[in-house]
């Protein structure tokens, strides 16, 4: 499958949208679907829909084994050692509130801290919150330098003996800064410290080895990964999955229930309570295929092409101002207009159809360390080239006209 | 949808060098507002004099050209007025933003609704229209004098 000839594989960029050729630099927020992923959902819907893991008719074995070939899939994309490590969540949010609730249940008390880092999205602050407030941990954020980067160093200054787990991104979803996680990881785990990676970023633009990382936990967004919504994995080592006690209850997650006690079922069903997304993790599979067929160091090699020229082209226009510069970055340019808000220059962008983000991106206390209320920002996919940076750099020109800039 | 309808001069004109912007020592109302998506807030400070007259008014805040726009001009346009035609005014405002194509009130001088219909361009774009109404929602709170911050997401 060649790159660059990648659009036509996604539906969305058929049609025009608002009269204009969709210009689509909003991937760090979610992904456009390629017409296979959605498809597969209407197939599965249309013609192979039963519940998974329950009835013995036809229909529900056939289900069952397609939603557990996705669980295979994930497990050699990502090469984890075994498919049980493999856990089905409604998106890393989820994935990511499971750690934090059941390592917190059993592993965390009074005076316990939990490492951050200032670049954290929300969804990796805001569960760890809930158990300062439940336990009284503390929570400890590692700092940014004027790169906007996390540096080893930068963690390593913040650990201490009381330091319980550390929680990092692997890319910053506002500066792109790609953090030295295995580094994050040795170190931690000289200290006997786990490590969860919140993989938003990272899954769909690195190429992902477990074992090579040897991370403790790892979240990923199916969403992002050119997957539908409704879908997260996450990633344990077993010996956490089957010593952490379950998340929720429901159906599927038990083995036995009588009245005096339930005990609970195997890996992975243990986390897995109640029906969930079937259909959705049954058309991740097709995107997991979709990026094996392209091929992660393709993809990366893009990317990588485009943000040198989206940061070379942005860097000659006047009054930009590009946030952070990591040495190594991923597909991702915030930015600011001087005397342009980013809320206008979203406005002004989208009449010629180029679609950013605007606000905060979830990260506010990076905002907040930035001393910036806001940013626009510009991330990309495959689908994207180097026309679609000219467009978003003549947009940028049209925002500084009608400021008058 | 046309551009120039939303980022006309003069919304341009008062985003860039809003009206009334600080603090004034001697206020008796105010009011925060926030909108979290956006990460915009404002502070309305005035001052309500003896006859429920509008004496001062000013705002502290950032946000995008839109919402300091509207609070700049919010902010000429009620004073002098008393509490009741600020009122009146502010129902008018928010009825125009959300469905009527114009104002009603009396007590507006025609360029003042003209100064106020600039605004209008907000209605083609839904997702900016809380950007226009922040300032308006959180006056109306400082004039009740409630503690609660006005938020644009319910």
């Amino acid at each position: 499958m060649n790159i660059h000839d990648i659009k036509k594989e996604f539906p969305i960029f058929d049609d025009k949208i608002q009269n204009n050729d969709l210009v689509y630099l909003d991937s760090a927020n979610s992904s456009q679907k390629p017409r296979i992923v959605v498809d597969r959902i209407y197939d599965f819907y249309t013609k192979e829909f039963s519940n998974v893991g329950r009835s013995v008719h036809y229909l529900a074995v056939a289900a069952t084994n397609l939603y557990e070939q996705t669980r295979v899939s994930v497990q050699k994309y990502i090469n984890a050692k075994d498919k049980d490590e493999i856990v089905f969540t409604k998106g890393a949010t989820e994935a990511i509130n499971l750690v934090a609730n059941t390592f917190g249940q059993k592993y965390l008390s009074e005076g316990d801290e939990v490492l951050l880092t200032e670049l954290e999205h929300h969804s990796n602050y805001v569960p760890w919150h809930f158990l300062r407030k439940a336990k009284n941990i503390k929570i400890e954020f590692a700092e940014i330098n004027d790169d906007g980067e996390v540096t080893l160093e930068a963690i390593e200054k913040k650990i201490t003996n009381k330091t319980k787990i550390i929680s990092v991104s692997h890319l910053s979803n506002v500066t792109g800064a790609i953090l030295p996680i295995k580094e994050i990881v040795q170190l931690a785990h000289l200290k006997n410290i786990p490590v969860l990676i919140d993989g938003c970023q990272g899954a769909p633009h690195l190429k992902l080895d477990m074992q090579d990382i040897d991370c403790d936990f790892y979240a990923i967004s199916g969403h992002k990964m050119y997957g539908p919504t409704g879908i997260g994995v996450l990633y344990a080592k077993k010996k956490w999955l089957e010593d952490l006690p379950p998340y929720q209850g429901g159906g599927g997650m038990i083995n036995e229930v009588k009245k005096e006690g339930i005990t609970y079922g195997e890996l992975p069903n243990k986390y897995e309570a109640g029906t969930m997304a079937t259909a959705q993790v049954i058309a991740f599979n097709e995107s997991i295929k979709f990026m094996e067929k392209i091929g992660i160091q393709n993809i990366e090699k893009h990317e990588k092409e485009l943000l040198d020229y989206g940061l070379e082209k942005l860097r000659k226009n006047n009054s930009v101002n590009i946030i952070g510069n990591p040495k190594e970055k991923g597909g991702v340019i915030s930015f600011t207009i001087e005397g342009v808000h980013p809320h206008d220059i979203a406005t002004i962008l989208d009449e010629d159809g180029v679609a950013i983000r605007a606000g905060h991106h979830c990260c506010q206390i990076l905002h907040d360390k930035l001393n910036l209320p806001a940013t626009a920002r510009a991330s990309f996919g495959v689908y994207n080239t180097k026309d679609d940076i000219d467009k978003l750099d003549e947009a940028i020109n049209k925002c500084k006209k009608i400021f008058n800039l | 949808m046309d551009l120039k309808d939303l980022y006309q001069e003069i919304i341009l004109d008062h985003g860039k060098n809003p009206r009334n912007l600080g603090k004034f020592d001697n206020y008796n109302k105010d009011a925060k507002g926030n909108n979290p998506l956006c990460g915009d807030n404002v502070h309305v400070y005035l001052r309500l004099n003896e006859n429920k007259k509008v004496e001062d008014i000013a705002f502290e805040g950032h946000g995008c050209a839109i919402s300091m726009a509207s609070a700049s001009i919010m902010t000429d346009m009620v004073r002098g007025k008393e509490e009741k035609e600020v009122k009146e005014i502010v129902t008018d405002f928010l009825g125009m933003i959300k469905e009527k194509d114009s104002l009603e009130t009396n007590i507006l001088k025609d360029d003042e609704k003209t100064k106020l219909m600039s605004l209008s361009g907000v209605k083609q774009y839904p997702m900016r229209v809380k950007c226009a109404t922040l300032s308006w929602h959180t006056l109306t709170s400082a004039l009740d004098n409630s503690d609660q911050i006005v938020k644009t997401e319910e």
